[in-house]
């Protein structure tokens, strides 16, 4: 580790605090449907969008309706993506002349972009036509960025609200999460991707002489306006196959670095917008430092792990100087690298600048604990806060009592329906993370796939559905996931992760924003200040970690102790 | 009666009895209603079956059967303390059953002829009979007096021996079922039927009988029945985990990693705690309706006081007798005494204490040729007449008028007496004026005396975050002075039934939880409307059915502590829920690297207790996780100690003990258990 490598690690996070405050003021001011420096250009736009829609901006949606209606939207997305992917051989802007994919490919893919996952069992310069890249995927990165930013908004009206039937709009939601933020932020910040050296064209490939006069084809495309809403919208989903560690797709460090920020800034400012609209910027104040303390402390933890090394390889003659640099890039270094892994994990993002994979084993578990924590540091955007706030829930309800009062937070009481439904979300992550692994370690034909042998082996399918279920979307490289069973339960795992966790989410919301909102005294539990930022801490750590520290002793934690003691696979 | 006190948790005779019911309760029909407990019977079955197989078999059994044993024990040191709780509450039903016995009633026909009754079973009356009892009768069930005055001993239900009035008419006309006429006689209308009269609800509560899981309780099962799935999952999960390693996990082992990662400790003392919460109100003196309501008074935000009797003594006394110039202290004083003699009521004794405590004036004898002149409502001033003197005391405009009638000149009314006067008024106080023939002699001050601790109390629950505000029916003025000197947040001067019910709705409006006490017929909206009704057991039979809670002892000052109890109950179930999640990390510690030492010896790094063997960590593990059910109980019964303190000191302070020491107590404790394990050679 050194000094200037932690110095790029804490500008990256001043950077995105410094920009998320304001972001989150604003993004406060869309959602209240005040107007705001952008309206004078984008409001009439809106407003044409609903009369084209048949949508009516001021009617009121609850729970159930404000679910149908982005089960209904999400639903067509998944649809239209299917067929696009289905259809891409007769489909036009197609220069390199792919195929169709095959189905369990195509419904793993549509999933994976709809529910935000963007976990890709294809290698995307060698699969998708500009025509898939940009109708099809581009457009599912907007739309489940907006999803996940309106739901959130959803249930934070449930708190900010008092004896109210609705929680909002989800159309209008969507249209302004899209129009005035995912949009804006991603024109401008894809032409500093451009302005860094990345490719933006329909073209599909060139043809380059190499310096020993061989001929190379090289795929090109509309890079940057793909990944600026794939970093911007926490989707993760790769132009090339090796994502950002392609070096047109994150050709240089500087843009590197504006790239973990664009993954981090929404889902940092949408916890500033929370405390603007439930009135209480000291309640924002609080998730945030609790997922930043989380966050740093798996970067930390990551960037120690490989700047220590491997000790069989560094007694072989390896310099130990150098740490564990196997599948990293060099432009970035160790310390980006574990920066962006952790970012990537602690965001239900999933693009990646160097191979997980390729991590020591307790480097290589940050990722894997950031993602079964439930990605909620800070989580996708919308779907970290309002993992968060379930997650605050729980906490709540737990150690709420002990002050000598029934559970509330921000006001509202907690109740046996709230702890029911969060109940019911906190399944999903083990049901599907350990289900599936049991079974596909033990099971001959998936097992196949598996590419190393040892707890090496039991990580990469631990992580495969960790993964698909936390809707991150990265890989533990040298699993062959291309096949019907990986596509298919991969597939089951993250529409289950997304939606079944969505639905009793949203039934809180509704519940919530029924409710009165009580007043605080000093007898209330106290849910801003030290004390909560240290309970919440505890309870994501000790929930999350007892569900997954058997699998994690048998996969990383043995791999690491076995390393330590010269044991190799 | 006061709070009874409880020198020990349970007698000898009573643990007896609970542990036959701990066997009893292993009925996996009632065991049903305990999710964590009634999973680790299932297991605890399958682990003998287990066992059994291996017996007939000749396996060796030696550590599946004391992993049996110990998950056996789990199940029934929960029961055990489901039934010590219980039992101590029908130690309590089982007094209270004694007043409850087959009464004979005098059933009227016509409740305006006394003469005619037919004797009928008590049992036999119905809602709407009129009764009649006489001196010497049990009362033969809940009803309202329609006639007659009596005295009634209710020691049966209050303990309290002295017998109190029960009239027709006005707020003293409610009488219980299984209390006794002591002397005259009453009519009486039967409001409830047999079996849902108060002391049958009263015994079904103490009982437990009747208990059904409060709101909060549901809401924490349901996350202790989610916690219990995603263990099952892990556990059930980590076979096939394991069996990728080359591990094949023997079901024993498996059975003993759920059972102690289920929260087993708070699943087994939820419902002892929540039956000690109910037992420590009855305790008090005081019945709550429903388990809500226990739940309720932990939340109260504001608490309405009635003044008299709870902030201040309730009759005003004299402070300071102030002369007008010309007339010494001493001479006014004597003067206020001799005007105070026939004065029964507690404002002249406290003239006459006064006077004793600063002159040590002690007037016993009359003196000769005194004639008195009484209070009337119509004069307002009462005194002495002696021989050529005519001294009074009363209302200051009626004695003016006494001393202008006392004289034909000019009457002098010096600046000072109406200085004294304004005075006596803004600061809250009564003026009285005291005069002697045609001349005014001072100002007796009277004063609604706050009692002396109140404004501690308040502070305290200031710190609590509860708001006090103080019912009076005094003017705003007098309100105002007394509100400062007790030191409440707000007042209600003047108040109205109407003006509680509404400052309530207010208060609920802002998102606050109310709780008042009351007895009259008047308060009952305003009992309903309150989050927290407590009734008087004195007040009237719809006070009574409109409130929530019951006060025995009729003390209003009672509902400061209803709502300490309310919390303690909350908190105490709040620190053992953390306490036992707390425990899983220890645990984990203790049999993940036990259950793959084999394969990957280097997961004994793990091992950080350094436990013997794997099997004696895993056998201590299980044996911690019994024997702390039984360690706790004495908490759960007793509940956590409660001081009264901000929100966030009081967390501060249990995630420390509860949190904190939840995660570091089973390191030691099963560390300690693995060296008797291993010495005595059990694994």
């Amino acid at each position: 580790m050194t000094s200037n490598g932690w110095l790029q690690i804490a500008i990256l996070f001043v950077a995105v605090v410094a920009c998320a405050i304001p972001l989150g003021r604003f993004m406060a001011r869309v959602f209240a449907g005040e107007r705001n420096f952008l309206s004078p250009v984008l409001a009439p736009v809106e407003r044409g969008l609903y009369r084209l829609a048949g949508v009516d901006p001021d009617k009121e949606q609850g729970w159930v309706a404000y679910t149908l209606g982005m089960l209904a939207l999400n639903a067509a997305g998944f649809a239209l993506l299917y067929a696009i992917l289905r259809l891409q051989g007769v489909l036009p802007v197609n220069p390199q002349g792919f195929g169709a994919l095959a189905p369990d490919l195509a419904f793993n893919t549509a999933v994976s972009f709809v529910t935000n996952t963007n976990w890709q069992a294809y290698g995307g310069e060698t699969t998708m036509s500009n025509f898939s890249q940009m109708v099809g995927l581009t457009v599912q990165n907007f739309l489940s960025a907006a999803t996940g930013i309106a739901l959130a908004i959803a249930l934070v009206r449930g708190f900010a609200r008092s004896g109210a039937a609705g929680v909002g709009n989800f159309f209008v939601d969507a249209t302004r999460a899209t129009l005035y933020i995912l949009l804006p932020l991603a024109f401008v910040t894809a032409l500093i991707l451009v302005a860094s050296g990345m490719p933006q064209t329909l073209d599909g490939s060139f043809t380059a002489t190499t310096l020993d006069g061989a001929q190379q084809t090289i795929s090109i495309g509309p890079v940057a306006s793909q990944v600026a809403i794939k970093q911007l919208g926490t989707n993760g989903g790769g132009f090339f196959n090796v994502n950002a560690a392609h070096p047109f797709e994150n050709p240089t460090a500087l843009g590197n670095m504006l790239q973990v920020w664009q993954m981090l800034v929404v889902s940092t400012a949408i916890m500033f917008a929370f405390g603007h609209l439930v009135g209480d910027k000291r309640q924002a104040k609080a998730l945030v430092t609790v997922v930043f303390v989380l966050l740093i402390v798996g970067v930390a933890v990551a960037y120690w792990a490989e700047a220590a090394g491997t000790p069989v390889l560094q007694q072989a003659g390896l310099d130990p100087a150098g740490g564990n640099m196997e599948g990293k890039e060099v432009r970035f270094g160790l310390a980006l690298s574990a920066l962006w892994a952790a970012v990537t994990t602690g965001l239900s993002c999933g693009a990646v600048n160097a191979m997980h994979g390729s991590f020591t084993p307790l480097g290589g578990m940050v990722p894997l604990v950031l993602i079964k924590l439930g990605e909620i540091l800070p989580g996708g955007v919308g779907s970290g806060l309002y993992g968060l706030l379930v997650m605050a829930i729980i906490a709540v309800f737990v150690a709420g009592l002990m002050v000598g009062r029934t559970p509330e937070y921000l006001g509202k009481k907690i109740e046996a329906k709230e702890v029911k439904m969060a109940v019911l979300a906190s399944l999903v992550l083990p049901v599907f993370v350990l289900g599936f692994t049991a079974l596909a370690a033990n099971l001959p034909g998936p097992a196949a796939g598996i590419g190393n042998g040892g707890p090496h082996g039991l990580t990469e399918v631990l992580y495969a559905y960790a993964s698909g279920t936390g809707n991150n979307g990265s890989a533990f490289a040298s699993l062959s996931a291309n096949t019907p069973w990986w596509n298919t339960t991969l597939g089951i795992a993250m529409l289950f992760g997304r939606f079944a966790y969505i639905v009793p989410m949203m039934a809180i919301a509704g519940s919530l924003a029924a409710k009165p909102r009580l007043a605080a005294s000093t007898g209330t539990f106290p849910t801003h200040g030290p004390l909560f930022v240290g309970l919440l801490i505890g309870v994501i750590l000790i929930l999350g970690g007892l569900q997954f520290f058997p699998a994690l002793a048998l996969g990383p934690i043995a791999e690491q102790v076995q390393m330590l003691a010269g044991k190799t696979f | 009666m006061s709070a009874k006190t409880v020198s020990s948790i349970a007698s000898p005779d009573l643990i007896g009895r609970a542990a036959i019911d701990a066997v009893k309760k292993l009925n996996p029909r009632s065991l049903m209603k305990n999710p964590v407990i009634f999973v680790t019977e299932v297991v605890a079955t399958l682990v003998t079956a287990i066992f059994l197989r291996d017996l007939l078999t000749g396996a060796p059994v030696s550590f599946t059967g004391q992993i049996m044993g110990w998950l056996w024990f789990t199940v029934l040191f929960a029961n055990f303390a489901e039934a010590v709780a219980e039992g101590r509450g029908r130690a309590q039903a089982e007094s209270l059953k004694r007043a409850r016995t087959d009464t004979v009633a005098k059933k009227l026909s016509d409740p305006r002829n006394r003469e005619r009754f037919t004797r009928v079973s008590a049992l036999d009356l119905k809602v709407g009979d009129f009764v009649l009892v006489e001196a010497g009768d049990l009362v033969p069930g809940d009803g309202e007096i329609i006639e007659g005055i009596a005295s009634v001993n209710e020691a049966a239900i209050t303990g309290e021996s002295a017998p109190v009035i029960r009239e027709s008419g006005g707020d003293r006309s409610a009488v219980t079922g299984g209390t006794t006429v002591v002397s005259d006689f009453v009519v009486v209308r039967i409001t409830a039927a047999a079996g849902s009269s108060f002391l049958d609800r009263m015994i079904a509560l103490v009982e437990g009988a009747e208990r059904q899981k409060t709101p909060n309780e549901i809401a924490l099962t349901i996350l202790l029945v989610g916690m219990t799935l995603i263990f099952l999952i892990t556990v059930v999960t980590l076979y096939g985990l394991g069996l990728y390693g080359g591990t094949e996990l023997a079901v024993p082992v498996l059975v003993a990693l759920l059972v102690t990662l289920i929260p087993t400790t708070i699943g087994g003392l939820l419902s002892a705690i929540g039956i000690a919460g109910m037992d420590r109100l009855v305790r008090h003196n005081v019945l709550a309706m429903s388990g809500r309501a226990v739940e309720a008074a932990g939340d109260v935000d504001t608490l309405l006081l009635d003044k008299t009797g709870t902030i201040t003594f309730g009759n005003r006394m004299a402070t300071e007798i102030i002369p007008v110039p010309g007339v010494s202290a001493r001479e006014a004083t004597e003067a206020a005494v001799l005007a105070s003699l026939a004065d029964e009521t507690a404002e002249g004794r406290s003239i006459l204490a006064l006077a004793r405590e600063t002159f040590g004036i002690d007037v016993t004898v009359v003196p000769d040729g005194a004639s008195f002149v009484p209070f009337s409502a119509a004069t307002r001033i009462s005194g002495i007449d002696l021989v050529g003197r005519k001294v009074r005391k009363g209302a200051v405009d009626a004695v003016r008028r006494f001393v202008s009638e006392g004289t034909t000149g000019k009457v002098s009314e010096p600046a000072e007496f109406n200085a004294a006067v304004d005075r006596i008024a803004r600061s809250g106080g009564t003026p009285l004026g005291l005069a002697e023939n045609g001349r005014l002699l001072g100002v007796i001050h009277l004063k609604d005396v706050v009692k002396p601790d109140i404004k501690e109390r308040f502070a305290e629950l200031r710190r609590m975050g509860i708001r006090t505000v103080m019912v009076t029916g005094d003017n705003p003025v007098t309100a105002a002075a007394i509100a400062s000197e007790a030191g409440v947040d707000d007042f209600i001067a003047e108040a109205t039934p109407q003006d509680k019910l509404s400052y309530i709705r207010n208060e609920q409006r802002r998102g606050r939880l109310v709780a008042m006490c009351g007895d009259g017929t008047n308060d009952a909206p305003a009992l309903a409307q309150a989050d927290v009704g407590v009734a008087m057991q004195t007040g009237t039979q719809a006070a009574r059915e409109a409130g929530n809670m019951v006060d025995l002892d009729s003390d209003p000052t009672k509902l400061i502590e209803i709502v300490g109890i309310g919390k303690q109950l909350l908190m105490t179930r709040g620190s053992l829920t953390t306490f036992s999640i707390a425990n899983d990390v220890a645990k984990y510690f203790a049999i993940i690297p036990a259950l793959f030492i084999v394969a990957i010896p280097e997961l004994s790094v793990l091992n950080v207790m350094g436990l013997s063997t794997p099997q004696s960590a895993i056998l201590s593990a299980v044996i911690f996780n019994a024997l702390i059910i039984i360690a706790l109980i004495p908490l759960a019964l007793r509940g956590v100690p409660y001081k009264p303190a901000s929100a966030e000191s009081v967390l501060a302070r249990n995630l420390l003990i509860y949190g904190l020491g939840g995660i570091l107590v089973p390191f030691i404790g099963i560390k300690l258990i693995d060296l008797a394990v291993t010495a005595l050679g059990l694994a």
